[in-house]
């Protein structure tokens, strides 16, 4: 669902493609969750597994305290990347793996890096590397994704 | 697998493999976006800010990646048997194909298709690998999701672990 030219609408891209390389670094989004967020999360996506919001379920399960959802993680590595692309890039594919937990009150800092770029059928396409940090500077959450992006010869 | 590990994968189970949800259709309106994007801490104007939406590429209000999270699938035809009390997220693959608008009508189905076993430190856990489909009111595709999940353990069951 790539964006050309004929249905952009009103908008100049924020991002081109060909101001994109491989190794290019996205900016960090860095976020500090609180149980509160974890609550507000469990309501609007229904997700009510109780070792995120019950502390006695989280200690029977030998956490320190509740955990954040892995879901909720996904969510910011998609802001991270629908961020640094801008509303005339498209999200394709957004891959997201949970190897470590995460708990709130910790900061959680999502990265990401550009790894390929090509271009097929005209489409100024992106593959990234994506992962949530936690404070000791552990990937928690590897992903990655793929994008696209405005080309300037289809603009032009 | 040593013969003193059973497997907990039955046939019952595999049966299960390819069997489809029955499909749930949801209206996706104003507020649950503005409230999941909210929710997620995401300010992207593209889900609460109708004149900023309306002016970009996108023509007006979109959903946020993952908010197919709140789109839960209906019930299978009979119950699935989770042999298991706990449950763990492994992690998610999406696949866009068309934007996700206010307005629209979403159709979630979704099938499981790998169940397999691995045995280590908190026993035996059983991974549940399903596809969801999501599909618009014009019959297009939207998005996919792959899912893995991994239950384990005995004792009370998580609440919602029969959700996933």
């Amino acid at each position: 669902m790539a964006i050309t030219k004929r249905n952009s609408g009103l908008e100049t891209p924020a991002l081109w493609f060909e101001d994109v390389a491989v190794g290019d670094v996205l900016p960090d989004l860095v976020k500090e969750p609180d149980t509160r967020q974890l609550v507000m999360y469990a309501g609007a996506s229904q997700d009510f597994v109780a070792i995120h919001y019950d502390h006695k379920v989280a200690a029977e399960a030998g956490h320190p305290k509740v955990i954040i959802h892995g879901a909720l993680k996904s969510a910011w590595l998609g802001e991270l990347v629908t961020g640094w692309i801008g509303s005339t890039g498209r999200l394709l594919e957004l891959d997201v793996s949970y190897r470590a937990i995460d708990f709130p009150d910790d900061t959680a800092t999502c990265v990401g890096k550009v790894t390929g770029t090509r271009i097929e059928d005209g489409v100024g396409l992106v593959e990234v590397e994506i992962g949530l940090r936690n404070a000791e500077g552990q990937i928690t959450t590897p992903g990655r994704a793929l994008v696209s992006l405005p080309t300037k010869s289809a603009f032009s | 697998m040593t013969t003193s590990e059973k497997s907990v994968i039955t046939d019952e189970l595999l049966a299960f493999i390819g069997v489809k949800s029955k499909p749930a259709t949801y209206d996706i309106e104003r507020h649950a976006v503005e409230r999941f994007a909210c929710a997620i801490g995401d300010p992207n104007p593209l889900y609460s800010d109708v004149d900023a939406a309306r002016v970009s590429s996108y023509g007006g209000l979109i959903a946020p990646p993952t908010f197919f999270r709140s789109l839960l699938h209906g019930d299978y035809p009979t119950v699935y048997p989770e042999p298991f009390a706990h449950i763990l997220d492994g992690g998610s693959k999406y696949r866009y194909f068309e934007p996700v608008r206010v307005g629209d009508q979403i159709t979630v189905v979704r099938k499981i298709t790998d169940l397999f076993e691995k045995h280590g430190r908190m026993g035996t856990m059983l991974f549940k690998v399903t596809e969801i489909t999501y599909t618009n009111q014009h019959g297009k595709d939207v998005a996919t999701q792959a899912t893995t999940t991994i239950t384990y353990g005995t004792g009370e069951k998580d609440s919602g672990v029969g959700d996933h």
